[in-house]
């Protein structure tokens, strides 16, 4: 039922979805520390900016990147005087857009679980000798446990389910930049309603069942945490 | 000697704190719910950042107008009031936290302090599964592993119930009785500083209203401890012979001896008294046939008004201070004032360990 | 069925004929109806293949003018369409297009080595990028374009693509050239009818409607065939 195109945006698919994930919680955790930790006047600014991807529509975003990104917007011209050449229609272009558009995601879940070990623990570890970045992985790191999983399964679900980004800056290059979004796009618009279902159906089953992993799983945690 | 000049503008509350406090023994900061106790000993530990504080330990200067040193760098055994396990570690796992990260803890070091606060058998269990006790009791455990140079306590026993702080106390006077470094232990409650302090260090509303060795500080008629239906003083004596047809013991100390019900401890146990303000009463003569075991002379040092109809007395037996609650009409029945010879009668004294 | 006095009409209309269609419908109107109160054309425009998605799973257009004619065909086909309703009313002219002036000629700039990316509308869906294919073929660079090619989901976004410089050339259509309410400029190649299959836009009744009815002989008039040459299209 799937041709190669289809797994080829499969895969493509899986591949954007892991890497943004992975630099999301790479970026995404001092982020998120930062924001459980300060008292910085300004912090609701800050907040706003990262969740403004969830509220805008991605074609907004898309929009604006291929702007910013494009050889007539200022990075592209960057990258152009470089000797570099513009990141629209590649692969790390997508990357850009996705950690991007996922950030919130990410930073969100690690930012509550991070505020929800409260100051206490850390203190603690201080007590005993730790200092600060020996406390943040031994003491929040291992408690904001359920944070990191629920961020790191958002974060891919939602890449997985990005179109309007990659509609704008994407340019559906098989292999590089076509993604499972456009493919079952593309088969309506074909009139190939039976691959779209396989596609579409299949996305929609594997995103309930990631789902409601993440709430079980963590309906069990804190329900361990509260004796 | 530990010393500090601390001012602090916390959230709605200023700490204003100046004083000196031996670097040996049990102190007591005392004081009422929101007097400062816990900022205070916060401040000890390096949790709260000030800019132009002094705290000298010892030789080692913890903070100037220059220098600050990280709680992670101050070597200081931290208990909290709420107990404050690692919920990710097991018991095992909190105890070698702090161990890991210090230098040269020896074998026999870590065997003497768990079965000092008895937890031998608790190290596989995770901390979910302690009771409120064992958990305290870990968690002075684990403070003390790391071989901290000060050992800070923020009311340790109030979270829990009347069982469990009987249960812990004992530890407690062990800690008091064993080791050799200083323990600060904040408090408003005054049974527990009774029992527990060589020094006591009064906090009001972000003051130091007074400081100084426990009895002084009881016995202070200018402080408020000294007024009141609890008005107390404490006698330390030791056990030195036993009247075993009458069940008694005799327990001796600069003014005499106190003669007390029998509870076995060993000749040559230290106790400490525990004296209230309404069991002593006074005499000019010396009472003979009297039912009262413990008579001794004393000298009137200082009286101050305590409510309508009575007089708080400061008396001096030897050099050991003992407060007594009498009615103003006896005191002018008997002529006293300062510096009168009288007789103290104690009706009864307890003993806190 | 038909609809007594009929006064509103939904069309819906493919993206990149929908400027030269806001204009024939202010030229219809200002004819048949001076007073314009009494009755109503609701426009909607998208990708046909969007909106045949739509028309089949009953969604209320009267009348779907489609970029392509195999939608219109089927819709024939399976009876959703008044049969005998469905003629071509434009037909699409394929330009490769740069908003550089002077960088387009002929075809020379698709043999540039250090050409950054072609773009074309996906031939899967999209009528022009169809087109664009089989004169990619005909000039025997289709399997070399490859590597280069980016692909708009329609035709307006492979536009963008190239408006926005992030590709340099790209196969739109001449009726985006020629919008007489946006010029655009820059260079371009208007590609030979003799390299591909001729575009024929074709549009189909979908409701017994007398409005819709008018309206499409309008389509066919003087009045409305010059606007859509005006608006870059080969007349039928």
């Amino acid at each position: 039922m799937l041709n190669e195109y289809d797994i080829s945006a499969l895969l493509v698919t899986i591949k954007l979805a892991s890497i943004t994930t992975v630099i999301l919680i790479l970026i995404g955790t001092p982020i998120a520390w930062w924001l459980s930790q300060t008292r910085f006047k300004f912090k609701a600014v800050i907040e706003a900016i990262i969740a403004l991807p969830l509220i805008l529509p991605p074609t907004v975003l898309g929009f604006y990147l291929l702007m910013t990104l494009g050889t007539n917007g200022p990075i592209g011209n960057f990258l152009e005087s470089l000797g570099g050449s513009s990141i629209a229609f590649t692969f790390t272009g997508l990357v850009v857009g996705s950690v991007i558009y996922s950030l919130p995601f990410v930073v969100q879940p690690l930012q509550n679980s991070f505020s929800s070990i409260g100051k206490r623990p850390m203190e603690v570890a201080a007590t005993l000798g730790a200092s600060g970045l020996d406390r943040f992985f031994t003491v929040a790191v291992p408690l904001a446990r359920s944070g990191f999983i629920t961020a790191s399964v958002l974060g891919f679900a939602h890449t997985v389910g990005e179109f309007g980004v990659v509609l704008m800056i994407g340019g559906n290059i098989p292999g590089e930049t076509g993604v499972l979004s456009i493919a079952i796009y593309d088969h309506v618009e074909a009139m190939e309603y039976g691959q779209a279902h396989v596609l579409a159906g299949g996305l929609l089953v594997l995103s309930f069942v990631i789902l409601l992993f993440v709430y079980i799983f963590n309906r069990q945690f804190s329900i361990m945490r509260s004796d | 000697m530990i010393e500090c000049q601390i001012k602090i503008e916390l959230d709605s509350f200023i700490l204003d704190a100046n004083f000196s406090i031996p670097d040996k023994g049990v102190t007591v900061i005392f004081g009422p719910s929101g007097s400062g106790k816990t900022s205070l000993l916060r401040v000890l530990a390096g949790l709260e950042k000030t800019h132009n504080g002094f705290l000298k330990i010892g030789d080692s200067i913890w903070q100037d107008s220059e220098n600050f040193a990280l709680t992670h760098k101050r070597q200081i055994g931290y208990v909290f009031q709420d107990t404050t396990l690692f919920e990710h570690l097991n018991v095992q796992g909190n105890l070698d936290y702090g161990i890991k990260r210090s230098s040269n803890i020896e074998k026999e070091f870590i065997d003497s302090i768990l079965n000092l606060l008895d937890i031998k058998t608790l190290l596989n269990r995770s901390t979910a599964q302690l009771s409120g006790g064992e958990k305290q009791r870990v968690a002075i455990a684990r403070a003390l592993l790391i071989k901290p140079k000060i050992l800070l306590m923020d009311e340790p026993l109030s979270a829990l119930d009347i069982k469990r702080k009987q249960e812990i106390l004992p530890y407690l006077d062990a800690l008091h009785n064993d080791l050799d470094i200083p323990i600060i232990y904040v408090t408003h409650s005054p049974d527990e500083a009774s029992r527990l302090a060589d020094y006591l260090l009064l906090l009001d509303n972000g003051k130091v209203i007074g400081s100084g060795p426990i009895n002084n500080m009881l016995t202070r008629l200018d402080l408020p401890m000294s007024h009141g239906r609890e008005a107390t003083s404490l006698v330390e004596a030791k056990v030195i012979s036993r009247e075993k047809e009458f069940d008694l013991m005799h327990l001796d100390f600069p003014g005499g001896e106190f003669i007390v019900p029998d509870n076995s401890l060993p000749i040559g146990s230290n106790v400490r008294l525990r004296v209230s303000a309404r069991d002593v009463s006074l005499t000019k003569e010396k009472q003979i046939d009297t039912s009262i075991l413990n008579i001794f002379p004393a000298i009137v040092d200082e009286m101050v008004p305590e409510g309508k109809a009575q007089i708080m007395v400061r008396l001096k037996i030897k050099e050991i201070t003992l407060l007594t609650l009498i009615t103003k009409k006896s005191a002018k029945n008997l002529h006293l004032k300062n510096g009168s010879k009288v007789f103290a009668q104690v009706k009864s004294a307890a003993i806190l360990s | 069925m038909t609809h007594v006095g009929a006064d509103e009409i939904k069309i819906a209309v493919s993206s990149n004929f929908y400027p030269a269609m806001k204009e024939i419908i202010l030229q219809y109107e200002l004819k048949n109806f001076p007073s314009s109160k009494d009755h109503n054309i609701v426009l909607i425009p998208g990708s046909s293949g969007k909106h045949y998605a739509q028309i089949i799973n009953g969604a209320p257009f009267d009348i779907f003018f489609s970029a392509d004619k195999v939608r219109p065909i089927l819709l024939e086909k399976k009876g959703i369409s008044e049969s005998g309703s469905r003629f071509t009313y434009a037909l699409g002219k394929l330009v490769l297009w740069s908003p550089l002036d002077g960088f387009v000629e002929k075809e020379e700039q698709l043999y540039n080595q250090d050409l950054r990316f072609l773009a074309i509308a996906n031939p899967k869906i999209a009528p022009y990028g169809m087109a664009a294919r089989e004169a990619l073929i005909s000039i025997n660079l289709w399997k070399d374009m490859q590597s280069k090619l980016v692909r708009g989901e329609n035709i307006v976004q492979t536009f963008q693509f190239v408006r926005s410089g992030n590709a340099k050339l790209g196969f739109i259509s001449n009726s985006q050239l020629m919008n007489p309410n946006y010029p655009i400029g820059g260079s371009f190649w208007e590609v030979p009818q003799s390299l591909y299959t001729p575009i024929e836009q074709q549009v189909v009744l979908l409701k017994k409607s007398i409005l819709g009815k008018d309206f499409l002989s309008f389509i066919e008039s003087d009045d409305s065939l010059s606007i859509i040459s005006k608006y870059g299209y080969d007349l039928p």
